[in-house]
């Protein structure tokens, strides 16, 4: 490990900027003529669009254009699509209803855009926004999922007949169904895995500049992956031709999953651009982003397993119904799907798994991938069954866990996915260690001493990172494929861009990126940029989520620089008449291994630039570019263990401690990597104790401010413990298996496990709010 | 319409404004202070921490007539020229930041609480201050740690490396 290198603990690069207010988002951008859109939204949850009356706003002080889903029809504009065939039971495609970026002739959720008004201020767009007139017929509508197929209920779309998007299901149902009649136990548990509101700092925001002169449009938008908006823009939405459409997402604060979708604001944004003649910039108010980003989680579960004698497990068992909302956003099919049951078996050996995942259109905003995505779900049912099961034996569930822990890989389950490494027993043990399991009986008592109760809670959770590869996900319905792409220029000073098709929103690229390129070639990091979030620029990628950006994006710079290594190798050996083989590259100069022969590495570049004395035959320069395509998921996984004190008088919990030992394979910034799962576990319990988003039975959506959605604070939280152990990723060339969810998947049933472990008996619904607690306390 | 006149990080400014004009709006879109950001729209997120008079304000809660005739320091002008402010170099060695859109309120609110707090601050009292700054990338981890770590160079005088042991 350099000090600048893999491994080394480097302040970020990206900083400076950030500390001293120089971050550049979207909602910062000025261009000349800019002018500012504002949406008027839907106030019912399921309504006939009657009539719409803009002449009262187009007369407004301000006013350059008030438009509505009629003319962007018109003008030929798609409507949005879900980007992943799903195929029910019997066989029949996933039943997708139109979603229009300006609503026409219904509107299917509060919140869903109807008018966009464009003037010269903000304010002058909200004034006028109140000017136009709609006329609504109300019809009936329906919230939660669970009802919303029972008959009588409103059909939300025409092309899914009960709101019955899919009916979907993995594993071998006879095999299941025959472990379960040898069974010695079944445990049954029915969970609700509580709907979530994303809430990245940064609101959404999008800027659209049409061109008359070239015919061509850009779009800043706060996007994980502009690549992808770029492509579905052009190939789905009929925005433009891709050569005739440059996306850029800037300096984006946070994603979360939430900005990997192409929402309509930027659609409507580009088009009205065209439409008005001006640039047209939105940006998202808050109460906004609670209506209308995607949503997350919102599943109901139904989960029986069975054990033998000696509690082997035997079979599992699982039903999901999953709320999609009233309309499929991009990703929305996959993730309660191939990216949640293909995780059922957890750390486990289950000899036989089925599922039964039913995904259902209701009145409320869209849903799709939260971080985690489909992991902290499954993660939930099956590190919530452990913990039960153990309880109903009598068992510590420590034993019951290791008594099925998979300890030999590769090891293949019966839902798709090959396990390629791991150590499980290595990660619950740093976990009991530094939690001090084996005191807590002691803690426990000190704590009944003083009124309080007192819980400690496990959770062995495993996730897939790093989708792929790119022919295995199309097989299974994904509209894309999921390599990255990389180039590697070295100037001719020395100095190198590396130009990835990864997005950074946090997670530090411009740091870690650059740490791998210092390890290489010994070049300090201040000579690496990295270059990202811009179309023009970078050629194709498919962005950040799923904590793919170090297993793919940096697999792919690493690709990348394997052939500039060489090339460099081949040049150095000709300028100091050696044999390519014995060049070695050490802290940035070029060395004939064995002699006091070297190049500077500036000097190389200079040489491969100036071509006055290169190989016989050798192209000038010194840049590669590489796609790289996974062999196979990476498996990161850990133990979190949680302890708990609540007070019965009020039944506020307090999380007394929280310690997350988990294996990422290698890591490339031990310091960045600890921030990623400190955030993960805050949202994961923030979703424990805090958040949930609540529809009122009109469908309107009661938390949608910060007044009424609790936000994890940081008085709400502890310090946590964390550590790593590192079984290496064997399906990537550098090891990494990546860290960016595994917080947000393991911590809610460490929580739960814990409160209900303190409460003595498992009936409780997230969040455990002071007052279910306390209701709780009181019910048994 | 309102006449405003701010001394805005050490620099006089005037403009007549629009009545309903936020001081958050006046810093971002007259004088394209962009580091000040809005992050909400009930005053509870804390992105748009400035200093008025030297206290730590949301600057969304305040019209800027309201502030007119005061002096306002914003995320811009808190580091002395080229030596950055001891908060903000916490923030940086401490990993403090991820996404840095809550930061520059998140740095600003620390720098008054450090001020507040001249006997030194505690975890306890740091997590309880920080009440009206909202952070979804760090779980407030490495933000408390900074805030810390600044506290005690700050008390001994000095400007120097913050990061904690």
């Amino acid at each position: 490990m350099g000090i600048e290198g893999i491994g080394a603990r480097v302040a970020r690069k990206e900083d400076k900027r950030f500390i001293t207010g120089l971050g550049r988002y979207v909602d910062d951008m000025v261009v000349p003529g800019m002018k500012h859109a504002v949406f008027v939204r839907s106030p019912h949850a399921h309504a006939e669009i009657v009539s719409i009356d803009v002449s009262a706003a187009q007369a407004m002080p301000g006013v350059i254009g008030v438009l509505t889903g009629k003319e962007l029809k018109a003008d030929g504009i798609g409507n949005l699509i879900c980007g992943w065939m799903i195929h029910s039971k019997d066989g029949t495609p996933m039943k997708m209803g139109a979603w229009s970026p300006l609503a026409v002739g219904k509107v299917r959720y509060v919140g869903d855009a109807v008018v966009v008004v464009v003037a010269d201020t903000k304010g002058q767009a909200r004034d006028a926004a109140e000017a136009v007139q709609i006329e609504y017929k109300e019809l009936p509508s329906v919230t939660d999922a669970s009802k919303a197929m029972d008959a009588g209920q409103p059909q939300i779309h025409p092309e899914a007949e009960n709101n019955l998007i899919f009916d979907w299901e993995i594993g071998n149902g006879d095999e299941t169904a025959a472990a379960f009649t040898k069974a010695a136990h079944v445990v049954k548990i029915d969970l609700i895995n509580n709907r979530l509101i994303p809430n990245a700092m940064e609101p959404r925001a999008a800027l659209g500049v049409y061109d008359k002169a070239e015919d061509h449009y850009t779009c800043w938008t706060t996007s994980q992956n502009p690549h992808v908006a770029r492509l579905v823009m052009s190939a789905f939405y009929n925005i433009a031709p891709e050569n005739k459409l440059r996306v850029i997402a800037p300096d984006v604060g946070g994603g979360f999953g939430s900005k990997i979708y192409i929402y309509p604001e930027e659609i409507v944004c580009l088009w009205a651009s065209k439409k008005t003649g001006v640039p047209v910039k939105w940006a998202a108010d808050r109460t906004e982003s609670f209506l209308c980003d995607a949503h997350g989680r919102d599943h109901h579960t139904h989960a029986e397993m069975a054990f033998d004698k000696d509690h082997k497990i035997l079979g599992f068992k699982v039903g999901m119904q999953v709320n999609l909302g009233a309309y499929m956003s991009l990703f929305s099919s996959v993730t309660p799907t191939y990216l949640c049951a293909t995780l059922l078996s957890g750390q486990y050996n289950i000899p036989a798994i089925h599922a039964n995942v039913k995904a259902i259109y209701t009145n409320t905003a869209p849903v799709d991938a939260y971080r985690g995505a489909g992991r902290p779900e499954t993660t939930f049912v099956v590190e919530r069954m452990m913990e039960v099961a153990a309880r109903q034996f009598g068992m510590s569930p420590v034993e019951l866990r290791r008594k099925n822990f998979i300890r030999e890989f590769p090891h293949q389950t019966p839902v798709i996915l090959m396990y390629d490494a791991g150590d499980y027993d290595a990660s619950l043990d740093a976990a009991l260690k530094a939690s001090d399991y084996a005191g807590f009986p002691a803690r426990k008592e000190a704590a009944k001493a003083k009124g309080k109760l007192r819980g400690i809670g496990l959770s062995c959770y495993i996730e897939a990172c790093g989708i792929a590869p790119s022919a295995a996900v199309g097989s299974l319905g994904a509209g894309v494929g999921l390599w990255e792409s990389a180039e590697v220029r070295v100037n001719a000073v020395g100095t190198i861009e590396v130009l990835t098709g990864s997005h950074s929103h946090g997670q530090g690229h411009e740091t870690t990126f650059a740490q791998l390129v210092n390890s290489r070639f010994g070049v300090p990091l201040d000579s690496v940029s990295i270059v990202h979030g811009d179309t023009d620029k970078v050629q194709m990628g498919m962005g950040t989520y799923g904590s793919r950006s170090g297993a793919v994006g940096m697999s792919a710079i690493a690709k990348a620089l394997d052939k500039v290594e060489a090339k460099a190798k081949k040049i150095a050996a000709h300028l100091m008449e050696a044999d390519e083989g014995d060049i070695v590259i050490e802290n940035g100069e070029l060395k004939v291994a064995g002699t006091d022969k070297k190049v500077p590495w500036f000097q190389l570049a200079l040489a491969a630039y100036t071509a006055h004395n290169l190989p016989a035959g050798m192209e000038p320069g010194l840049k590669e570019t590489a796609f790289y395509d996974p062999s196979n998921f990476t498996f990161p996984a850990g133990c979190y263990v949680c302890e708990v004190e609540i007070d019965p008088e009020t039944g506020v919990t307090e999380i007394v401690q929280f310690v997350a030992a988990d294996d990422f394979g290698n890591i490339i910034n031990p310091m960045i990597v600890e921030g990623q799962v400190h955030g993960g576990i805050a949202q994961g319990v923030g979703q424990a104790l805090l958040e949930g988003a609540v529809y009122d039975a009109g469908g309107q959506l009661l938390t949608a401010s910060y007044m009424d959605y609790t936000m994890p604070r940081a008085s709400d939280l502890p310090s946590f413990q964390v550590s790593t152990s590192n079984t290496p990723c064997p399906s990537n060339p550098l090891g990494i298996k990546g860290c960016g969810e595994a917080g947000a998947i393991g911590s809610p049933p460490a929580v739960i496990n814990a409160i209900t472990d303190a409460l003595g008996h498992e009936d409780l619904v997230m969040p455990a709010t002071p007052l279910k607690v306390w209701n709780a306390l009181r019910k048994h | 319409m309102s006449d405003v006149s701010l001394v805005v990080n050490g620099k006089s400014v005037s403009a007549t404004v629009e009545d309903r004009t936020l001081l958050v709006q006046f810093l971002r879109e007259n004088l394209g202070l962009t580091g000040t950001h809005v992050g909400c729209d009930t005053s509870q997120c804390g992105a748009c921490v400035v200093h008025v008079d030297g206290k730590a304000v949301k600057s969304c809660t305040i019209l800027a007539a309201q502030a007119s005739g005061s002096e306002i320091v914003t995320i811009e002008g808190l580091a002395n020229g080229a030596d950055l402010h001891p908060v903000q170099i916490a923030f940086k060695e401490n990993h403090g930041l991820q996404c840095g859109f809550c930061t520059p309120g998140m740095i600003m609110a620390a720098t008054d609480m450090i001020a507040r707090h001249p006997g030194g601050l505690d975890e306890k009292t740091v997590r309880a201050e920080l009440e009206g700054n909202i952070c979804r990338c760090t779980g407030y981890h490495n933000i408390v740690k900074a805030i810390l770590a600044a506290s005690e160079v700050m008390a001994k005088g000095g400007a120097g490396s913050a990061k904690a042991a």
